[in-house]
C-alpha cells in the first residue's frame, strides 16, 4: 500500500477531486499549506514598513491506495494540475505500513 | 369710588403689559434653544463613536492577531476612566476660572451644575447646556489618551497603561485644554475695559492669542507627542525590524478609520458648540480636506512605492482630519483643500523617513499622522484663517467684528501653542513614564509580549478559530 503526497495550486483543487473520482479514487484528506520551491513571493508595504512573504499558499492533498494504482493516479495528478508555469507543485510517494478502518475494524487493503 | 377705579384698571393694566414684555425689558440670562442643543447632544455622540469603536477597531486592525483584544480593551478602559475622572474633577480643572494653568475645583463632581446651568458660545447672548458642554468636552478628554495607545502598543502592561494614563489626563491634558481654550464667554467682553478684564483670567495658550477650533494642539499634538516619548521610553517591540508586524486586519482599520472620519464632523462642527453656518463650514473644511489628504497621499505612495494601499488611503484620511481639526472652524474650503493635499504629503513622510530618524518604535505612527499633522495644521490655521485667503478670520468681542489679520503675529500665537503643547506634555510625559516604570514597571516580559497580550494579559482571544 502506498501514500501520495501531492503539493499543488489551490485553484487545481476542484478540478482534480473530478478527475480523481473518475478513476476510482473515493477518498483523500485535503490541507491549506504554505511553501516555495521555485516559485518567488511577494512583498507587502504596510507605511513604512516592507516585507517579503516567500511563502505561497499551496494545498496537500493525501491519497492511500494500492501500489499497482499508484502510476495511474500520479498520471492523473499531473495531468489535471499542470499549468507549465512555475509553482506547479510536487508529488510524492510513500510506503505505508499499515491502515484500519475505524468504524468496522477492517484492516489494510479492505481499509483502503 | 370712580375717580380710583380707572386710575387702578389704567395701571393694573399697565402692568400687565409691562410683565407681558417683560423679557424684552428685562435684562434675563439667555436660554439655550432646542437647535444648538439637539446639535450637540447629537455631536457628542458622534465624537464618542470615534472612540469606541472607531479608534479601538483603527488600532485594532493594524497590530498582530495576538494582540488585538488587547487594543480593544486598552481603548474602552481608558475611555470609561477618563470619563469617571474627568467628572470627578477634569471639567472643573479644565474649564472654571483658576489661573493661567489650571482652572479650580468649584466644579468638582459637577458640583452646582444643573439642568438649567448654561455654558457659553462663540456668539454672544447664545448658549447651550453646560452639562451638555461638560460631556461634548469629556469625549475629547477620552479620545486624546486614546491615542498615545497607538504608540507603545503590543508590549505594555495593561496596569502600567492606566496609570500612566491617569497621571497624563490629570497633569497634560487639563492644564492644556485650559490653556488653550478656557475663557470667560463672549458675554464679558462688553467694553474694551471689561474684555481686557475677561482676557486676563483666560487660559495662557488663549491669551496668547493661539487659535485651535477643535484641539490641533489640545489633542493631537498633546497625544503625539505622550506617545513618541513612551515609545521610546518602553523600548522596541521584542523582533522589532526582524520578525513580520504587519497588520492582521485592514478590513477592520478601514471600518475604525471610517468610523473616525464621519465621527469627526461631530468633533469638528460640534466645536462650534451651536448649529449655524459655521459650524456647516467647520463640516465642509472637514471633509474636503480628509478627501483631499487620502488621494494625496495615496497618490504619493502610489507614484513612490509602486501601489496605492488600503491603508495609504486610510492614514491619508486621518492626516487630513488631524491637520483640519485646528482649522476647520477659522479657514475657508480652498484653505483646506490645500491644508488636506499638504498633511496627506506630509505625514507620508512622518511615517516613512521622519520615522527612520527618529528610531523609535512608535507600532502605530501617533507622532507620524498626529504630530506632524497636528503641527502643520496648527502652523496653517495661523495662514489660511486670513480673510484674504478666504478664512473667516479672527472675531474682536469688543469692537464685535472681524478683527485685522496679521498672519505673521497669527503665525507667532501658533507657534506659542505648538511649542508650549511639545515642552509641557513631553515633561509631563517623561515624568510620569518614569514613575510609572519605577513603581509597576512598563512592559510585560518577553515571554508574554510573545505569546501575545490577549492571553496573557486578558485570558482572552480575539478570534476563535
Amino acid at each position: 500500500m502506498k501514500k501520495i503526497e501531492a503539493i499543488i495550486k489551490p485553484f487545481k483543487l476542484d478540478d482534480l477531486k473530478v478527475a480523481l473520482h473518475e478513476v476510482g479514487v473515493h477518498g483523500m484528506t485535503v490541507t491549506e499549506v504554505k511553501g516555495f520551491g521555485r516559485q518567488k513571493g511577494h512583498k507587502e508595504i504596510y507605511r513604512g514598513a516592507e516585507y517579503v512573504v516567500d511563502f505561497i499558499p499551496k494545498v496537500k492533498i493525501e491519497i492511500v491506495c494500492e501500489a499497482d494504482r499508484v502510476a495511474q493516479i500520479t498520471e492523473t495528478i499531473m495531468k489535471t494540475v499542470k499549468t507549465g508555469k512555475i509553482g506547479d507543485g510536487k508529488i510524492f510517494v510513500m510506503p505505508v505500513e499499515s491502515i484500519c478502518r475505524i468504524r468496522t475494524g477492517e484492516k489494510d487493503k479492505d481499509a483502503i | 369710588m370712580k375717580k380710583t377705579i380707572i386710575p387702578f384698571f389704567v395701571i393694573a393694566a399697565a402692568i400687565f403689559v409691562v410683565g407681558l414684555a417683560g423679557p424684552v425689558f428685562a435684562a434675563d440670562a439667555p436660554v439655550p434653544n432646542k437647535g444648538d442643543t439637539s446639535w450637540m447632544i447629537v455631536a457628542t455622540v458622534l465624537v464618542s463613536l470615534m472612540t469606541i469603536p472607531g479608534l479601538a477597531l483603527f488600532y485594532g486592525g493594524l497590530v498582530r492577531t495576538k494582540n488585538m483584544l488587547s487594543l480593544l480593551m486598552q481603548v474602552f478602559t481608558v475611555f470609561s476612566l477618563c470619563m469617571v475622572l474627568w467628572v470627578i474633577y477634569g471639567y472643573s480643572l479644565a474649564f472654571t476660572e483658576g489661573n493661567a494653568f489650571f482652572g479650580g475645583l468649584s466644579k468638582i463632581f459637577l458640583k452646582g451644575i444643573t439642568v438649567d446651568s448654561v455654558a457659553a458660545t462663540f456668539s454672544k447672548g447664545v448658549v447651550i447646556p453646560e452639562l451638555i458642554y461638560v460631556f461634548f468636552q469629556a469625549t475629547f478628554a477620552a479620545i486624546t489618551p486614546a491615542l498615545i495607545l497607538g504608540a507603545f502598543a503590543e508590549r505594555m502592561k495593561f496596569s502600567a497603561v492606566l496609570a500612566f494614563i491617569a497621571l497624563w489626563f490629570t497633569f497634560a491634558y487639563l492644564p492644556i485644554a485650559h490653556m488653550v481654550w478656557y475663557w470667560a464667554g463672549p458675554d464679558a467682553y462688553t467694553d474694551a475695559e471689561a474684555g481686557a478684564k475677561a482676557a486676563a483670567t483666560a487660559g495662557f495658550l488663549f491669551q496668547k492669542g493661539a487659535i485651535d477650533f477643535a484641539g490641533g494642539t489640545v489633542v493631537h499634538i498633546n497625544a503625539a507627542i505622550a506617545g513618541l516619548i513612551g515609545a521610546f521610553m518602553a523600548g522596541k517591540r521584542v523582533g522589532y525590524g526582524k520578525e513580520s508586524m504587519a497588520p492582521h486586519s485592514l478590513t477592520m482599520t478601514m471600518i475604525g478609520a471610517s468610523l473616525l472620519w464621519v465621527g469627526w464632523f461631530g468633533f469638528n462642527a460640534g466645536s462650534n458648540l451651536e448649529a449655524t453656518g459655521l459650524a456647516a463650514l467647520a463640516f465642509g473644511n472637514t471633509m474636503t480636506a480628509t478627501a483631499a489628504a487620502a488621494l494625496s497621499w495615496l497618490f504619493l505612495e502610489w507614484g513612490i512605492k509602486g501601489k496605492p494601499s488600503m491603508l495609504g488611503a486610510a492614514s491619508g484620511a486621518v492626516a487630513g482630519l488631524v491637520a483640519i481639526t485646528p482649522a476647520c472652524g477659522f479657514v475657508g474650503i480652498g484653505g483646506a483643500l490645500v491644508m488636506g493635499l499638504l498633511a496627506g504629503a506630509l505625514c507620508l513622510w512622518g511615517v516613512n523617513g521622519l520615522k527612520r530618524l527618529l528610531g523609535a518604535d512608535d507600532a502605530l505612527d501617533v507622532f507620524g499622522v498626529h504630530g506632524v499633522g497636528g503641527i502643520l495644521g496648527a502652523l496653517l490655521t495661523g495662514v489660511f484663517a486670513n480673510p484674504a485667503l478666504g478664512g473667516v478670520g479672527v472675531y474682536d468681542y469688543v469692537a464685535n467684528s472681524v478683527a485685522e489679520y496679521s498672519t505673521s503675529a497669527q503665525v507667532i500665537s501658533q507657534l506659542w501653542g505648538i511649542g508650549t503643547t511639545l515642552i509641557w506634555s513631553g515633561i509631563v510625559s517623561v515624568i510620569a513614564y518614569k514613575v510609572v516604570d519605577l513603581v509597576i514597571g512598563l512592559r510585560v516580559t518577553e515571554e508574554e509580549e510573545r505569546q501575545g497580550l490577549d492571553t496573557s494579559s486578558h485570558g482572552e482571544s480575539a478570534y476563535k478559530y
